[in-house]
């Protein structure tokens, strides 16, 4: 819903800061993002919408980057282009990130809704309607499924029933 | 069809003669490298919910670099998870302490040309120095391929990044992709195949082409790929095949550089695309100098600090972790390490040490560092106000010596 604005190349290590690394994810969560802003952690609110400049999620292949950014109860990612293995990391984990070549126009506080199959993205605060790449149906039935683990699990199961 | 490497390398695994750029395949994983950090501790438990199995334990290899030494609880656990682990799953390929991933594994004769192979960490583009095609995937992913056996992929373009002529004395394989990254950015390589051509590229040892491939990370390519030949042959000390790209495959983009015009190069706080040459940054006064990581540490490496060091002390802290237990043992035979530690160093383990920011060793507040590590992004390697400045294992030394960011190719005269 609320949108929260970035920059250009976001890191992973500022997302999940290699001193916690070795906590668990509620842990690590606290940190995300504090290196660029502090108060992120706890003013964000289930369902706000991180979004960004190029290149989202540079940097390491730690999936605890998207993790964190799921488990503080971020609903989707918007970004001018995401770094490739960050990007396979957030679909697998079932935080749909879309690209959006028009994510400058958005605010920090907007209010948006996002349909990641159709690919756009309403802000309800200016009332446009932005184009994003829409995310393929087969990925994001994994999306829905919670992501690739229980995806695996629903096919394991249907296959040893 | 005209291939590129990228191309015929996908096209194996995928079990098709050939494959265009964009189409997605399903391609058969050859060997799937893990740590312990992104490895056992996270994909243990996934295997367990699923109450499945690894498809091929003989195509795994898992090395322990990241939370090593262990100093507390939680990191000991995490060790211990990879030992025990290890042993359930039966997997016999396991380095425990042994150096960081990216070294050991093609060091242990794991990598060959052809091969197409998975690693759970952002630096595996490391592997296509080799002519494999080698990327990085996270936990997740990784737990994907240990239950099937392969993974999906996006055939990629290649950005050929050709160098002619011959590297400079004292400028080397780090120069080259500091000088890349800065001038293409982070996401210069769109998450496509990079390849690494020219005469100048064919000149270089396999560990300096490891470096290359390495930081195509930070280039933001998904893998790093060098042709085949006689150099890869020498290094694994067996019959090789040859991959290579056809000469007249469509190329995404294609960049020529005359090698034996770039100067050393260094990259400011707290981004690696911060590249300028190194006489850009003289009135940089770094307070500790630290020579490690799998794209700064290997026995090259070592050798590059030691052709500075010799006869010279260091007036800063000056931290070496060589990247493999073996290389840190040619570097002892042979004489190099002992001119590292005469010049004042102070020997850390072989493991990712600070390069990881999991550790004991973390950069303190206000610390400015010049590093040969691959990243330095705010808070990495310690404290988010610590200045981390990037370059070659040369200018790293050269820098320790003068105590400000140094030309090395003044002290190599
Ligand atoms: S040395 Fe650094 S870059 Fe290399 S694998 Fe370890 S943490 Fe990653």
């Amino acid at each position: 819903m609320r949108a929260w604005v970035f920059g250009d190349n976001v890191d992973t290590d500022v997302l999940a800061p290699g001193r916690y690394m070795k906590l668990p994810i509620e842990e690590i969560a606290k940190h995300c993002l504090e290196a660029i802003d502090p108060s992120f952690a706890a003013a964000v609110r289930p369902g706000d919408i991180v979004v960004a400049g190029r290149n989202f999620g540079a940097g390491s292949s730690r999936e605890q980057a998207p993790a964190a950014l799921r488990h503080l109860g971020v609903a989707a990612l918007v970004a001018e282009s995401f770094a490739g293995l960050f990007y396979r990391n957030a679909i697998n984990l079932g935080l749909p990130a879309l690209v959006c070549q028009q994510a400058r126009r958005i605010r920090p506080g907007d209010s948006l809704t996002v349909n990641a199959e159709a690919g756009e993205i309403q802000n309800l605060t200016t009332g446009e309607t932005l184009a994003c790449e829409p995310i393929p149906a087969h990925l994001m039935q994994m999306v829905r499924d919670g992501g690739l683990l229980a995806h695996l699990e629903k096919r394991c199961n249907t296959t040893s029933s | 069809m005209s291939q590129t490497l990228a191309q015929k390398l996908v096209a194996r695994a995928a079990g098709r003669s050939s494959v265009a750029p964009g189409e997605i395949v399903t391609c058969k994983v050859d060997l799937a490298m893990m740590h312990d950090s992104s490895g056992p501790r996270r994909v243990k438990p996934m295997l367990e919910r699923l109450g499945a199995k690894v498809w091929d334990p003989g195509k795994v290899v898992v090395i322990t670099d990241h939370y090593l030494p262990a100093y507390d609880d939680e990191s000991r656990n995490i060790i211990r998870i990879a030992r025990e682990w290890v042993r359930e799953a039966g997997i016999d390929s396991f380095y425990d302490a042994q150096g960081i991933c990216h070294i050991v594994l093609p060091e242990r004769g794991h990598l060959r040309p052809g091969m197409f192979v998975v690693g759970g960490d952002s630096h595996s583009p490391t592997g296509g120095a080799f002519a494999a095609y080698m990327f990085g995937v996270g936990a997740t992913e990784m737990l994907g391929v240990l239950v099937t056996g392969e993974i999906w992929l996006k055939v990629p373009h290649t950005i050929a990044m050709e160098f002619a002529g011959k590297l400079g004395a004292g400028v080397s394989a780090k120069d080259v992709m500091l000088f890349l990254i800065g001038r293409f950015g982070l996401d210069g390589g769109q998450y496509q195949a990079v390849e690494y051509r020219g005469d100048a590229i064919r000149e270089l040892s396999m560990q300096e082409r490891m470096t290359l491939c390495n930081m195509t990370a930070e280039l933001g390519g998904q893998v790093g790929l060098i042709a085949s030949d006689s150099v890869t042959r020498e290094f694994l000390k067996t019959e090789i095949e040859i991959w290579e790209s056809d000469a007249d495959a469509p190329l995404l983009a294609h960049h020529r550089f005359n090698a034996g015009e770039l100067p050393p190069q260094v990259a400011a706080p707290h981004s690696p695309a911060n590249t300028k040459a190194v006489h850009e940054f003289r009135d940089v006064k770094p307070n500790l100098a630290y020579i490690g990581a799998c794209t700064g540490a290997k026995l090259e490496d070592l050798r590059m600090a030691s052709r500075i060091l010799k006869g010279r002390k260091s007036k800063i802290r000056l931290l070496v972790a060589p990247a493999s237990l073996r290389d840190q043992q040619s570097a002892e035979r042979e004489g190099t390490l002992q001119v590292l530690l005469d010049a004042g160093a102070e020997l850390l383990a072989n493991s990712c040490g600070m390069c990881a920011g999991y550790g004991e060793h973390l950069l303190p507040e206000k610390a400015v560092a010049i590093s040969t590590t691959a990243r330095n992004f705010k808070g990495r390697m310690g404290a988010a106000s610590a200045q981390v400045y990037l370059a070659s294992p040369y200018t790293v030394a050269a820098s320790a010596v003068a105590g400000r960011v140094c030309d090395p190719r003044e002290m190599l005269a």
